[in-house]
């Protein structure tokens, strides 16, 4: 009893913490402190609720376990990690991103090719191309080769779609005026097109974040050497060994948090002069 | 005649581009093994037999579109003619598997979001202390916990249906979320001061302006919802063991190398999504028209 009315009375004071500190004026540090604020109560209620109610270890271990199984096994994450992210992902991300973003500036230049790609690019970005994943494991070999394949393939779609968006994004006032300065196709594309596509290319390459983790983990599930992050959540969760599970899943929240927010901080200072950036 | 041109040829041609790499790729990546298997039997391929050969082999690299086709000929049309349309082999019987887990993780998504979003536009508190995790929680590769979610429910008892549908939820949630917070604050303050003069209520102003304002993004984030649900519920089906569903007929031919019927689930998963999508547009236009937005 005595685990849950702590949990219950950290959950109270937590909440009241942060309504007494929505309402005060909104500052840089009130928007910073209330969400930590708030995920840490959620964490001490877990922690609570699962000592408090004896939920066994197998079905969700407490954070306190957790966390010692996450400081005690670093070697394994760290290998995994470099498995999984740095050779699958990265390279997935690196490769699809550039070859969309080339590919976009192609099917810019032609109108006959942006009317054709465009729809079916759409079409494809909707489509569950994770299904593609037993496909080029059985290609590229379990190593992490088809691990990056999978991460090419999804994330080429959705940024080759909003690159030719953002081409598009300048008015034909904007264009003309290259055109009285006498600015060729490749000044403009340079100097107008490409900067004013920034904001788009951005929203791709931070839905491509999410997505590159995505496929690299799951392509584990289709077959994979013995080391990675999605070979550990499977192979653990087959032994029950759920606090191990739930460390890669830190690692996980912490990579795809740190990528994505590597691309925001990329895009601030890229697109400094767009006004969702100013506010 | 042109304008028709003007509209579908570039993208029948796109299409038809893609057929023809598909040929040329099933020809390319599958010669090795026709070339191994001629060797053994001691003969020599002469180009049309090779071409021949690579478009029929049982287990190909790379299937040709043909194969493919015929594939879902026989699991899906073929059993309908014989009566057997839901039989365990039929690709009808899988997807509608996937599809009842999509539906329910999509609704339950749908309104999870829905829900979150009106507490986060009318409270304070919340918008500044769940919004940052709702939008942390997608930089998580969540479909990683899919294995973990799918076995933890089976431990405390609950199968089938409702673990996939958990992940399709956890994936869906977001888009709606967003979307719909955008949506709720999209009535400007010129049409908030108009309802004040009205003297409405805040239910009033709920009701009768936020909410139909909110449509156009509702519907949008719904599309992608509804594709996020579909991946959700494949992936839920991989720890199952390939037991059934479309996830289930991709993890079974990757294991015995059934190229063929890998691929054919993967086109049945794509028309499904592109039925669901597709069926969320049409709403979309019938909704918005009625209400003048459109």
């Amino acid at each position: 009893m005595g685990w849950i009315t702590t949990g219950l009375i950290a959950w109270a004071v937590g909440w009241q913490t942060n309504v007494w500190l929505a309402r005060r004026p909104k500052t840089r540090l009130t928007r910073l402190i209330i969400p930590i604020i708030f995920g840490l109560t959620l964490i001490a209620l877990w922690e609570c609720l699962v000592r408090g109610l004896e939920v066994k270890a197998v079905l969700l271990p407490p954070p306190s376990m957790i966390a010692v199984r996450f400081a005690t096994s670093l070697n394994i994450l760290w290998q995994d990690l470099v498995q999984t992210v740095v050779k699958g992902a990265l390279t997935g991300y690196v490769m699809g991103c550039s070859a969309a973003f080339l590919t976009a500036i192609v099917v810019d230049r032609f109108p006959f090719l942006r009317r054709g790609l465009l729809p079916v690019g759409n079409f494809v970005a909707a489509l569950p191309i994770i299904g593609m994943a037993p496909i080029l494991v059985m290609w590229f070999g379990f190593d992490w080769q088809s691990k990056a394949a999978v991460v090419v393939i999804m994330v080429f779609f959705p940024m080759l779609v909003n690159t030719v968006q953002g081409l598009q994004a300048t008015d034909s006032m904007q264009r003309d005026l290259m055109r009285t300065y006498a600015a060729g196709y490749w000044k403009s594309l340079l100097k107008l097109r490409l900067p004013a596509a920034m904001p788009f290319v951005f929203n791709g390459l931070k839905i491509a974040t999410t997505l590159a983790l995505i496929g690299a983990i799951v392509a584990e599930f289709f077959g994979s050497p013995i080391k990675g992050m999605g070979f550990r959540i499977s192979t653990e969760v087959g032994r029950l060994a759920l606090d191990m599970v739930w460390a890669e899943i830190v690692v996980a929240a912490i990579v795809g948090s740190a990528f994505y927010g590597g691309v925001a901080l990329l895009e601030k200072a890229i697109t400094f002069w767009h006004p969702s950036q100013r506010g | 005649m042109a304008r028709l041109w003007h509209k579908f040829g570039p993208v029948l041609t796109v299409v038809i581009a893609i057929f023809v790499m598909w040929y040329a790729g099933s020809i390319a990546l599958n010669s090795a093994w026709a070339h191994d298997k001629a060797q053994r039997a001691g003969k020599v391929l002469t180009t049309s037999e090779l071409v021949a050969d690579t478009m029929s082999q049982k287990k190909p690299r790379l299937p040709a579109p043909h194969q493919v086709g015929a594939e879902i000929w026989k699991t899906t049309g073929a059993m309908v003619l014989r009566g057997r349309a839901f039989s365990k082999r039929s690709l009808f019987y899988h997807s509608w598997i996937t599809l009842s887990s999509t539906a329910l993780g999509f609704l339950m998504g749908t309104a999870l979001g829905v829900a979150l979003a009106v507490g986060i536009v009318y409270n304070r508190t919340m918008d500044m202390s769940v919004m940052p995790w709702v939008i942390a929680s997608q930089t998580i590769p969540i479909l990683a916990i899919a294995p973990m979610i799918i076995v933890v429910l089976n431990a405390v008892g609950i199968s089938g249906l409702l673990p996939k549908a958990v992940i399709s939820m956890y994936l869906s949630f977001f888009p709606v979320v967003v979307g719909m917070v955008k949506g709720l604050r999209s009535p400007d303050h010129m049409q908030l001061d108009q309802m004040k003069t009205w003297s409405a209520s805040g239910q009033q102003e709920f009701w009768r302006l936020r909410l139909p304002s909110s449509m156009p993004y509702f519907f949008t984030s719904m599309k992608i919802a509804m594709a996020a649900s579909l991946v959700g519920a494949i992936v839920g089906e991989l720890p199952t063991g390939a037991v059934a569903g479309l996830g289930a007929r991709l993890l079974g031919g990757s294991y015995y190398g059934q190229t063929i019927q890998i691929w054919s689930a993967l086109i049945m998963a794509a028309a499904l999504a592109a039925c669901l999508v597709g069926f969320i547009g049409i709403l979309q236009r019938r909704v918005l028209k009625r209400m003048g937005m459109a």
